[in-house]
């Protein structure tokens, strides 16, 4: 490629200097904090080459959490670009695209998938009665890989340019024709480094679940948070496959000039549209799944019941999983794909609305003689039924082919797919977190903070969203970064910016409660925040020790500590403790993903030497791996007494 | 309350034509079964949030209740039934818009018209006429038009909300889509999928008017609108926005873009234009805005509309 060197950093735009220079700055200061309190050494041993699942987990949330401000900053952009007919806010469409581009592809790839795969690294090992995950070093490989790939797609725009062909970057706009310059080879590399890693935590967590369960724990008893894991996993093992080929071979498309996708030497960019929606569509099962599992959970404890229908449950998840591979038609019903094959794929995605409505009934009927406390992360859960019906009906709506005709593009499909993904993957991450902020932290975030956050979101994602559909109706398309007065669509624009605010809002108290609640709230210590049915409340600490359970508990039924409770029976109350074998820390993933995001690197702009240099980088990872003997080491019994009785003592501590 | 005042007024809800008027209904049969299950949810979610809250004098907690299987199968039938109902007039509109639409003139044979995308502008070709059109159209009311669909370069989609629904433009491929205008006037139009850049302004007004005007018309351009020539046809392939031009003859006679998706490439080279980075030094500042060497010939009744960007030429057309 050739690129001057006053290109490759990207000049001109005010809001790009404000992000270099907060780049800079905030790396300084990371850099300056890290050394002057000596942290570098705790750092890495305690967090970067961890294996334990959990705080993986935490790194997980963690990293998706700042990409979530990210990607809500450019939401928040957009927004005000779109307030008022020809706004020069943003100067050239260019600038707009580049950024809702970021934006959907930042939401889906970098904060609803990792995300929910943070969550479940938190809480699935824990409810299953497993002391980590199946391959606890590829689990480190699978975080490190989602966050350098994130890193290089993020430093696209301030080092090179960022893409600008939609995070469908449908061909031929993304090709080198179209969308000259670096930009989209940075999407091309991010989501392919972070995909190995999505691909590897989805075998982990169907061997983890399969193989790895506490006595006694059949597959019809496992929590529904554990059910959606599996099949949210085995999605992924079928799905990823089909995205990384097709990243590939787009990036040979342009790095390489074969013709995949191409207009020239008879490439097929339809064949593009069709592999990334056979990925695509799967894949918002993959955000939705666990996101279900998560409110079910949450559900059952604040009502203080059973799941109803469990079996019927399980079935509808199974299902939608199914049909998740056959409807990806219905993203380019408009192609002309003539009316049989329209017809086809207009009924089997109408039929997902059978098992999602099976679902919706079952959490409502969950609630029918429940004694149902209003904790903050049940107003979520019940926040989450009304707002995803609508998303949901839209949804049959936009799969009716011949209305989509008329949806297809427009606001109108913006305004669904916000509702089924805030409603519901945003939703669960909220309340996920909020619910299992006691186990992972050993504190609850305060509730005042929580329910003000709860009803500002709420509020304002109805306000930005709900006029969407209206514009949508009115003959606005999607992706246009101005429009004229004559249009006719500024008072349902300004108002839709006014929610978009309010949640930004939202989400600066969820901040601020953190940080509140890290100074503020009083410990937890028992271990069982909030009068949990599941597993993960029954390990000895709030913070479950690294081994996690000092004897694995027998499970008896469904709702395993629920049921132990109501029994009497206190499952860290172990007479004899015994070794335990655990898993030793790993540096090789980490520097295996720094030569990725160096290899990638040296791809996006064609620098062959830095490329070879992050390919041989990886080898000799891959190698140092393979002849490395690691068998993990033994916590003697004496020190898992020691652990549990100083964990008992400070309960009593508290207590007394 | 200004939701409900402006709904009338919504474009894709307030049709002029046959295609559209059959998704119309399609929607708002949609819209009735949606809100009434939409309300069945919060009637039932008020009602067990409000009676089954934790509080003093609470009754009928219930906590082993793990399933009924009438109910179960109740509300797995009524989804059921609602698809299947919404499923047979989906199917039925597909089929039907894929029809000639019925045409209440005598005049039921339709209009064919190639309309080809190009990044940022529309080409209506029209082959029985051999006339060619940039940026707009005339179709005769009450007839049916037959859309014969394609690009240049990237993929758009053709739409015209108050005709009907939209359909992709892609290069190598036709598709097709049948429209017909029932009243006359002018329709706002537009590529509908992001084609990058000067994808907002991607817009084209459609005039509907009475037959006679409309062969009056043709027979106008026929006579008087300069002839297109692929010296200046290959100008409108090069990225960036236009006026309104008019011409006679049409590109057809030398490229079909459903069956060469190479010709804009090629064309490009012959401009003599290359793409560069959006953020290199040398990029151009926005999209340029093309201005199209028509030489010589007598184009006078557009020449005056020729002088507007699409931008700045504000008819469109909203009830």
């Amino acid at each position: 490629m050739n690129l001057d060197w006053d290109e490759f950093i990207v000049t001109g735009e005010p809001f790009i200097h404000a992000g270099q220079i907060s780049i800079l700055l905030t790396s300084l200061g990371i850099i300056f904090v890290l050394t002057y309190f000596k942290k570098w050494k705790w750092l890495w041993n305690e967090w970067i080459t961890s294996v334990d699942h959990r705080k993986i987990g935490i790194m997980y949330i963690i990293a998706s959490m700042l990409m979530l401000i990210r990607a809500g900053v450019d939401a928040l952009m957009m927004r005000t670009q779109l307030a008022v007919p020809e706004m020069p806010f943003l100067g050239e469409a260019q600038h707009y695209n580049e950024i809702f581009t970021t934006h959907g592809t930042i939401m889906i790839i970098f904060v609803a998938t990792p995300f929910l795969i943070g969550l479940m690294n938190v809480a699935t090992p824990l409810q299953i009665g497993a002391r980590d995950v199946a391959f606890p070093f590829l689990n480190n490989l699978s975080f490190w890989t989602f966050f350098w790939g994130a890193m290089l797609f993020n430093i696209s725009f301030v080092i090179g340019g960022a893409p600008d062909a939609g995070w469908s970057a449908y061909m031929p706009l993304a090709s080198n024709d179209l969308s000259p310059g670096p930009g989209q080879n940075f999407y091309l590399l991010g989501l392919q480094i972070t995909g190995i890693g999505t691909l590897a935590t989805g075998i982990n967590f169907v061997v983890t679940i399969l193989k790895m369960r506490a006595k006694g724990m059949t597959l019809m008893r496992m929590p529904m948070f554990t059910w959606t894991t599996l099949i949210t996993s085995l999605i992924i093992i079928g799905a990823f496959p089909i995205l990384t080929v097709a990243l590939a071979m787009q990036t040979f498309d342009r790095l390489w000039d074969t013709a995949f996708f191409t207009l020239q030497d008879g490439g097929m960019p339809m064949m593009w549209v069709n592999l990334f929606w056979l990925w695509g569509h799967p894949e918002v099962y993959i955000v939705i799944l666990p996101a279900f599992g998560i409110f079910s959970e949450i559900i059952t404890t604040f009502a203080r019941k059973r799941l109803f229908g469990y079996t019927s449950m399980v079935f509808a998840i199974a299902a939608i999983s199914g049909l998740s591979f056959l409807v990806w038609v219905h993203h380019f019903f408009t192609m002309g794909a003539g009316p049989m094959v329209n017809s086809f794929f207009s009924i089997s995605t109408m039929a997902i609305a059978v098992p999602t409505g099976v679902k919706i009934f079952n959490w409502l009927a969950t609630l029918h003689r429940g004694r149902i406390r209003f904790s903050v992360p049940m107003v979520w859960a019940l926040g989450f039924i009304p707002n995803f019906t609508v998303g949901g009906v839209t949804g049959v709506m936009l799969a009716m082919a011949a209305a989509d005709y008329q949806y297809h593009n427009t606001y109108f499909l913006v305004s669904h797919f916000h509702y089924v993904l805030i409603a519901g993957t945003i939703f669960a991450c909220f309340a996920g977190t909020i619910y299992w902020w006691p186990k992972m932290f050993g504190v609850k975030l305060n509730a005042r903070l929580g329910y003000w956050m709860f009803w500002l979101f709420m509020i304002g994602f109805n306000i930005c969203f709900f006029p969407q559909y209206f514009l949508g109706l009115d003959g606005m398309p999607r992706r246009i970064y101005t429009y004229f007065p004559e249009d006719g669509w500024f008072s349902l624009n300004f108002i839709s910016t006014v929610g978009a605010f309010m949640m930004g809002i939202a989400f600066v108290i969820f901040v601020y409660n953190i940080y509140y609640s890290y100074r503020y709230q009083p410990r937890e210590m028992s271990g069982d925040a909030w009068d949990g049915r599941t597993l993960e409340w029954a390990t000895s600490s709030a913070v479950p020790p690294h081994y996690n359970f000092a004897k694995i508990p027998e499970v008896k039924g469904q709702d395993a500590f629920w049921q132990m409770k109501q029994e009497g029976i206190d499952p860290n109350d172990i007479e004899e403790y015994q070794d335990i074998h655990m898993p030793n820390n790993t540096g090789t993933p980490f520097v295996m993903c720094v030569f990725m995001f160096i290899g990638g690197f040296g791809l996006v702009f064609h620098w062959w030497p830095i490329a070879i240099v992050g390919a041989i980088g990886i080898f000799a990872c891959m190698i140092q791996r393979s002849f490395s003997r690691d068998d993990g080491h033994i916590v003697s019994a004496e020190e898992v007494r020691k652990e549990e009785e100083g964990i008992r003592e400070g309960q009593a501590h508290e207590n007394g | 309350m200004m939701i409900i005042t402006s709904g009338c007024g919504m474009t894709v809800l307030d049709p002029e034509g046959t295609v559209g008027e059959q998704q119309r209904d399609l929607i708002i049969l949609s819209i009735t079964f949606m809100l009434i299950i939409v309300l069945v949810v919060l009637i039932l979610l008020t009602y067990f949030l409000v009676k089954y809250r934790e509080r003093d004098g609470h009754r009928g907690y219930d906590p082993n209740i793990d399933g009924s299987v009438k109910l179960e199968v109740i509300w797995t039938a009524i989804p059921i039934a609602i698809v299947t109902v919404l499923s047979i007039p989906t199917v039925y509109t597909i089929f039907n818009i894929e029809e000639v639409p019925e045409a209440s003139t005598e005049n039921e044979e339709p209009l064919v018209v190639h309309a080809t995308s190009s990044n940022w502008m529309w080409i209506f070709s029209y082959p029985e006429e051999d006339i060619e059109t940039i940026n707009y159209l005339n179709i005769p009311v009450d007839r049916p038009v037959l859309f014969k669909l394609t690009s240049a370069d990237s993929m758009a989609s053709f739409w015209v909300p108050q005709l009907g629904g939209q359909r992709y433009n892609m290069a190598g491929m036709e598709t097709e889509l049948y429209l017909q205008a029932g009243t006359e006037g002018t329709y706002y139009g537009r590529n509908a999928n992001y084609t990058g850049e000067g994808f907002a302004e991607m817009r084209f007004d459609v005039n509907a008017i009475e037959e006679s005007a409309f062969n009056e018309w043709v027979a106008d351009v026929q006579e008087d609108a300069p002839e297109l020539t692929q010296g200046i046809y290959d100008q409108f392939m090069v990225p960036g926005h236009v006026g309104e031009y008019t011409f006679s003859g049409t590109h057809l006679e030398w490229v079909d873009h459903a069956m060469d998706a190479e010709y804009a490439m090629e064309a490009w080279e012959r401009e003599g234009y290359e793409p560069t980075n959006p953020h290199a030094s040398d990029a151009p500042d926005g999209v340029p805005q093309l201005n199209i060497d028509v030489e010589a010939g007598s184009v006078e009744t557009e020449d005056t509309q020729n002088e507007e960007t699409p931008q700045e030429h504000d008819s469109h057309h909203h009830h």
